[in-house]
């Protein structure tokens, strides 16, 4: 039983997220009950996906405090590369799909190590890497263009059996290959220390840089992953700077959603997978109540407000006034 | 020097260390042998700290040799030292606030199988070494963030027996500690040492390394003074070769000591029925301009919880204050520092609740009293200089620039501009939380001469101390804590160790011995 107790006071914010995500989509199925056959859904599920992969690496970065400002334009980087490379037969694909992959984790990669030997802070380091991948993305494709393995593309947007989206199996397979090994991991634990405490983790010997390095490389990893699956989806490859701002910033909308602290240490990968979702959501609602798309940007920003307003209830409920600073 | 034919399990030699122009080690040397509790005694800036963390790689010597088991040995981090067998549990905290006890324990090398963390196993191997380090009822899945910072330090403790050390370093590893687990610690460490370990600790408690050491070396300035069997030197002769002068009285006289000298009549600040959650209850009591009140009691009855309620920091607190004999409401610090109260209180850690450490020593003096030093919102630079320069002269606070960062510090000194910053406000009741954990000797006796002399100036002072030496050496009162309430007070000639301990383990007071169990 105190097991338990003790889980959910790691997992609160994972639960809360999960928990706004059930709401939202129950509401969205309630009014809109031939959602999950129709091909609205499906497009809403591999947008939901995307968002949730950058997320996903957003959370590793963010968890050892630092943060990712150059994770859209990787996405989009990677974007322009896949539309490439990622065509011809299998093999030719498949390779191309590793050199997406590859050029991601070497975005990611390059941030680490600007970081942990530049000793430059994460925010300013990303500011300059990202115009560095958005400059380069432009260059691989001044204007949009370029195509994907089609049988590829349509297999991996489209349903498995009929039912679930293949998107969703791709997400759960970076959560099981990406994610559960690096939480359970050393280095995963050290990401964790060093977020919460960096000099008591060095001080216990933990392996800090490796740790930080990781991290990062993951994050641009699962960007890549992401710009992968927009080059499926669209069919093309654009250096849009707007999107890239975009997934940027929600991307860190849904890790504070999904209860990961930007102060470090604190929350899961899957949390900010559900608040991805979530904040996804919040679009997919307006459609179906027949709202103008107009709309859209203002009422997420609502919801974010609220949703970070109810995480942070917790501080009414605190005594000790101290501990509102920790 | 020392005259043991065998050779030493490690030792050091000529070891300096320079942190720009402050030489912090003069080729100190050192030796340890395995089956030994080692006291390593000196002030602060004694060169102590930089020794242990050449030893456990956290820093790397200027020059100088180190030998352990007979071979030249270098460790260029904290993980290399581990892997000799090298560990080191501080006195600042090396846990991890966010993750778990278990997890802490084996922060650098948890079991693995499959190459993944086995968190079945690694939650057992906890609990052993929690039992191990004495603190079986800690759960290894709690979160160390959530437990008080005594339990914080036997994590630390369990952490360090987890790494099964050759050599281990304890850095005030117990000055956070409740007397019930000093107690237990000592059973502990003595049990290792006849296991065959090597113990290198620091203290402050001159009880403890009585209780504890087998050997002593003393440094002062970087530099070895002497080492010696323990027992085979007075306390005074210690004191004064850590100090390098002569060692008068600790604790300046009481006005209880001096006839004619009288209270005022009237309490400055007087507590009625004041509750707080579960953690204070139905506390009363009275002080009075001139006397210095303490709080006593095991760490964690509520004392800090009570000094913070009076300065405003807890909300929902029951009962009332009066000032003056008037009941007023002090809802924050700032309206706990305001003219009419006159409160300022000197928090628990310096390091995090008293300093701005990248900050000045100016800034950081005029932080409390920024009104004062200012004319319509802006600082007026000159009075800002005259009242720093006033509180660097009165504490005595060394520091080569008033410009430096007061992280680069000693201690002692940071404690001091907490201290002094608060005294520019010249505070009618001062609030003291534990204010010389970990500091050196030197400071100590300043502090306790400055409480007394603000005292005599008609300041009434409350003092929680972890130290019964302190409340017995500096008070003219002190109230026990017990569970949040005050379970016995204590005046003038009452204020003994014996009495102290008594009323902290809520047993009755004057008790002849414990066989017959007759009170008096």
């Amino acid at each position: 039983m105190s097991g338990l107790r003790y889980w959910y006071a790691e997992n609160r914010g994972t639960t809360f997220a999960f928990g706004l995500f059930v709401l939202m989509f129950a509401i969205y199925l309630f009014n809109y009950p031939s959602a999950l056959s129709s091909n609205v859904f499906q497009t809403a599920a591999n947008k939901a996906v995307l968002l949730a992969l950058v997320s996903m690496g957003q959370a590793l970065v963010v968890l050892t405090a630092g943060i990712d400002l150059s994770i859209g334009m990787t996405l989009v980087l990677t974007n322009c590369v896949g539309s490439w490379i990622v065509t011809g037969d299998a093999l030719h694909s498949a390779l191309g799909i590793a050199g997406v992959l590859a050029a991601g984790a070497l975005c990611g990669a390059l941030n680490g190590i600007i970081i942990i030997y530049g000793r430059l802070q994460p925010i300013v380091t990303t500011i300059a890497t990202g115009a560095v991948y958005y400059g380069l993305a432009l260059l691989l494709r001044p204007v949009p263009g370029g195509s994907i393995n089609e049988d590829l593309a349509d297999a991996l947007t489209g349903k498995v059996a009929g039912v679930v989206p293949a998107s969703l199996l791709i997400l759960l397979a970076a959560v099981v290959i990406v994610w559960i090994p690096f939480k359970r991991s050393a280095i995963g634990r050290a990401a964790y220390a060093t977020g919460s405490s960096e000099s008591a983790a060095f001080l216990s010997g933990m392996p800090i840089l490796r740790a930080k390095f990781a991290s990062y490389t993951l994050a641009g990893l699962l960007a890549a992953i992401g710009g992968l699956f927009l080059t499926f989806f669209t069919d093309t490859g654009e250096a849009s700077l707007g999107s890239a701002n975009s997934y940027t910033l929600f991307s860190i909308a849904a890790v504070v959603i999904g209860g990961v602290s930007l102060l470090g240490g604190k929350g899961s990968a899957i949390g900010a997978i559900f608040g991805a979702f979530a904040f996804r959501s919040i679009g997919d609602l307006l459609f179906v109540f027949n709202v103008d798309a107009l709309w859209q940007p203002l009422f997420q920003g609502v919801i974010l407000l609220l949703a970070v307003a109810i995480g942070a209830c917790g501080l009414f409920r605190v005594r000790n006034r101290l501990e509102w600073f920790q | 020097m020392q005259q043991d034919e065998e050779q030493p399990f490690f030792q050091m030699s000529g070891v300096s260390k320079s942190y720009g122009g402050a030489v912090a080690l003069d080729r100190a040397d050192l030796a340890v042998r395995k089956g030994r509790i080692h006291a390593i005694l000196g002030e602060n800036g004694a060169g102590k700290s930089t020794l242990l963390k050449v030893m456990s790689g956290v820093v790397q010597p200027d020059e100088g040799t180190m030998h352990l088991d007979g071979r030249e040995v270098s460790f260029a981090s904290p993980a290399g030292a581990n892997a000799a067998g090298i560990v080191c549990v501080y006195q600042e905290l090396s846990l991890i606030p966010d993750l778990s006890v278990a997890d802490n324990i084996f922060a650098s090398n948890p079991p693995r199988r499959f190459g993944m963390i086995d968190r079945r196993a690694q939650r057992h191997q906890a609990e052993d070494a929690l039992a191990r380090a004495g603190a079986a009822d800690i759960n290894p899945l709690a979160k160390v963030r959530d437990l008080p910072l005594s339990r914080q330090q036997m994590v630390e403790l369990a952490k360090g027996l987890a790494h099964e050390p050759r050599i281990l370093i304890l850095d005030e590893a117990t000055s956070a500690l409740t007397a019930a687990d000093v107690a237990r610690v000592i059973e502990v460490l003595k049990r290792l040492r006849d296991e065959g370990l090597a113990l290198l600790f620091i203290s402050h408690r001159m009880h403890e390394v009585k209780a504890l050491a087998d050997e002593c070396t003393v440094y002062r300035n970087g530099r070895h003074v002497m080492s010696f069997e323990a027992g085979t030197r007075t306390d005074n002769e210690v004191v004064e070769m850590m100090i390098g002068r002569k060692y008068q009285h600790a604790f300046p006289d009481k006005p209880t000591d001096k006839p004619g000298r009288r209270l005022a009549a009237e309490p400055v600040l007087t507590c009625r029925d004041l509750a707080w959650n579960d953690t204070l209850q139905g506390i009363s009591f009275s002080l009075k301009p001139g006397e210095i009140l303490g709080l006593g009691g095991l760490d964690g009855q509520g004392q800090r919880e009570l000094l913070l309620a009076l300065f405003g920091v807890l909300r929902g607190c029951a009962g009332k204050i009066e000032i003056d004999g008037k009941a007023v409401s002090i809802t924050s610090p700032v309206a706990a520092r305001a003219n009419e109260i006159g409160m300022a209180l000197i928090p628990e850690d310096r390091k995090t609740e008293g300093l701005m450490l990248p900050m000045s020593v100016r800034e950081n003096l005029s932080f409390a009293a920024l009104d004062r030093m200012s004319t319509a919102g802006v600082i007026d630079r000159d009075r800002q200089q005259s009242l720093v320069d006033r509180m660097m002269e009165l504490l005595a606070i060394k520091s080569f620039s008033v410009d430096a960062a007061v992280g680069s510090l000693s201690g002692g000194n940071q404690q001091k501009v907490v201290i002094a910053k608060w005294l520019i406000r010249q505070p009618r009741i001062l609030l003291l939380s534990d204010p010389t954990r970990g500091i050196d000797v030197g400071t100590k006796q300043e502090i306790y001469q400055l409480l007394r002399r603000l005292a005599d100036e008609g300041a009434a002072i409350l003092f929680y101390s972890t130290d019964y030496d302190e409340l017995i050496g500096c008070c003219d009162r002190v109230l026990v804590l017990y569970e949040g309430r005050i379970k016995k007070e204590l005046v003038g000639p009452a204020i003994t160790e014996q009495n102290l301990i008594a009323s902290a383990l809520d047993l009755p007071v004057g008790q002849v011995s414990p066989s017959t169990g007759v009170a008096l």
